[in-house]
């Protein structure tokens, strides 16, 4: 999502209060972005927590900074940067994680991000953005762009199958219709389960919805309907389960008196071999590989 | 310089004004307030222009600049009489919003130069006119993103940024030198590309002269100042860090400070 990333801002390289930090990454993909922005394309070095105070800073002369790193680099390090200098302030500062969740696989526990929008949550002002296919990027970035406050978006790899039409983004979307559980994704996972669903029984498989925003603040009508129809919500996401998406959903659900009879939650559980690999490593040993996933999915029942 | 002998006027006021507002409140801090009041006054009378900004980023010293802002006619009386109350605007620390002037809210050290580096840079990038003025404290050079800021100002050249170091030789637990020694503070700056001042913080002619002159890139002062300034029973004294102040000892402070600046503002300027 990178490369689309890129793109998508060198489009707005011509708006003089657009400026780009970065943390000294995004070597062969953000040159392009570098070129058309000159000054305005800030290498902050590594040094994170400055490069988000400047950032707030920059907003304060009328200037619209967007900040970019791996994503535990820039949200981890400079987590009280981000508190008290954005947060506090409610200042337009869009962050941008690359790789998030298991994203840079085998790179090791420093490179993951699996508690950032959790932790971000937790914070005054903040929202979320995780699209799941390659076409939310750009709609993404230009709503971000007209966002008063902070923001992070949560950037990973492009799973979807080249053969589906998709729908428009928007916060939240239902990508197939079927007759088993209500299966709720967040981030690229999404478009590998698709890709896997889209050709099974539709009065087997599950009624496919992808959530992009968080924090929830409504619970769309339709979104309950099927809930209601099915029973059973299963909520899929490359995060731990403190403070991820599952854990609000169901939130907001019992405050609304519409939780479901049965509540399945995949997400993210650490390292429990203690050893390292690929994306697809992790996400296996968690359960959440879309091989495991859709074993499983495809088998439950309707209760 | 005829300014120097208005500001001594100034300076006795607020020294007064921010004693009972302390005192009223029954909160701490003043120590590091008063180490740093002369600054902030010489800074907004005698030095800051329409198009400058300003971050404290020691925020603790919340009540000198609110004090400042009251001798500039920016707070009223009835805004210092809330200073710690509930319901106040007027925090420990500086608030985030709804105090015109007020920049950033502040308190965590190790922001408040950062945020000014960033305000210069985009004062740069837009080319607009008008400095930034930073006010630290010296302990909080234990921080590591004020190193990773100074970094930055020099690689961007950012001449229009001015940081000033309220060096009081004191931080929360002890001396500077015994908790985590900088010394030669000057010299470092020097070596990571500052232009670089040592003067004497509660000398107001030194101060204006020092924050009017033209930088030449991004520049250090380190104010040499003594914590408690002008209170004999304060002065040097950590514990006055955090001390709230008895009814005597207000006294005692008023009388002296109304003694002291009584010869100052005499003295030839």
């Amino acid at each position: 999502m990178r490369n689309i990333l890129c793109r998508a801002l060198v489009d707005r390289a011509a708006d003089p209060d657009f400026v780009f930090l970065t943390g000294d990454l995004g070597y062969k993909a953000l040159e392009p972005l570098r070129d058309a922005l000159g000054p305005r394309f800030i290498n902050a070095g590594v040094a994170e927590q400055n490069m988000i105070a400047v950032a707030a800073g920059l907003t304060r002369i009328g200037l619209r900074p967007w900040v970019y790193s791996i994503a535990p680099f820039v949200y981890a390090r400079p987590f009280e940067q981000i508190r008290n200098d954005l947060c506090l302030h409610n200042l337009p500062v869009k962050l941008v994680g690359n790789g998030g969740g298991y994203g840079y696989g085998v790179m090791g526990g420093t490179h993951h991000a699996l508690e950032d929008y959790g932790a971000l949550l937790s914070l005054l002002n903040m929202r979320v953005f995780v699209p799941a296919f390659a076409d939310d990027v750009p709609a993404l970035i230009e709503k971000l762009d007209h966002l008063a406050g902070p923001a992070y978006l949560r950037l990973g790899s492009v799973e979807e199958p080249k053969d589906f039409a998709l729908p428009a983004y928007a916060p939240w979307r239902r990508i197939l219709d079927g007759g088993g559980p209500t299966l709720l994704v967040v981030g690229s996972l999404a478009g590998s389960l698709l890709a896997g669903l889209a050709g099974a029984d539709a009065r087997q498989r599950p009624s496919l919805w992808v959530l992009a925003e968080l924090p929830i603040t409504d619970l769309p009508a339709a979104f309950l309907d099927d809930l209601r129809r099915s029973g059973h919500l299963y909520v899929v996401e490359e995060h731990v389960p403190r403070g991820s998406a599952g854990q609000m959903l169901a939130h907001q659900l019992l405050t609304a008196g519409a939780a479901p009879r049965r509540f399945t939650h995949r997400a993210a559980q650490g390292y429990p071999s203690g050893r390292y690999g690929s994306q697809k490593f992790h996400r296996r040993e968690c359960g959440i590989d879309p091989e495991t996933l859709l074993a499983e999915l495809l088998q439950v029942e309707v209760v | 310089m005829p300014e120097v002998s208005l500001i001594h006027a100034t300076i006795r006021r607020a020294r007064l004004r921010l004693l009972q507002m302390h005192f009223e409140s029954g909160v701490g801090h003043i120590g590091g307030n008063l180490s740093a009041l002369d600054t902030l006054l010489c800074l907004y009378h005698q030095v800051l222009q329409a198009d400058d900004a300003f971050i404290l980023s020691k925020g603790h010293a919340a009540g000198a600049l609110y004090v400042t802002l009251w001798t500039c006619g920016q707070l009223q009386d009835e805004d210092l009489q809330q200073f710690h109350q509930d319901g106040t605007r007027l925090s420990g620390h500086p608030p985030p919003h709804g105090i015109p002037g007020i920049l950033f809210a502040t308190g965590s050290l190790g922001h408040g130069l950062g945020l000014a580096t960033g305000m210069a840079l985009g004062k740069k990038l837009k080319a607009e006119p008008g400095r930034v003025f930073c006010l630290m404290s010296d302990g909080e050079w234990d921080e590591g993103a004020n190193w990773e800021a100074i970094i930055f100002a020099r690689q961007h050249n950012l001449d229009n940024l001015t940081f000033i170091v309220d060096a009081n030789g004191l931080q929360g637990w002890g001396t500077t030198q015994e908790i985590a020694n900088l010394e030669p503070l000057a010299e470092k700056f020097r070596a990571f590309g500052l232009v670089t001042d040592e003067i004497d913080g509660h000398d107001p002619a030194a101060l204006i002269a020092t924050l009017r002159r033209e930088p030449g890139g991004p520049r250090a002062i380190i104010a040499r100042t003594v914590k408690g300034h002008g209170i004999s029973f304060m002065e040097h004294k950590m514990e006055w860090h955090y001390l709230p102040l008895t009814a005597p000892l207000y006294e005692q402070a008023v009388r002296e400070v109304t003694e002291r600046c009584a010869i100052s503002s005499a003295e030839p300027s």
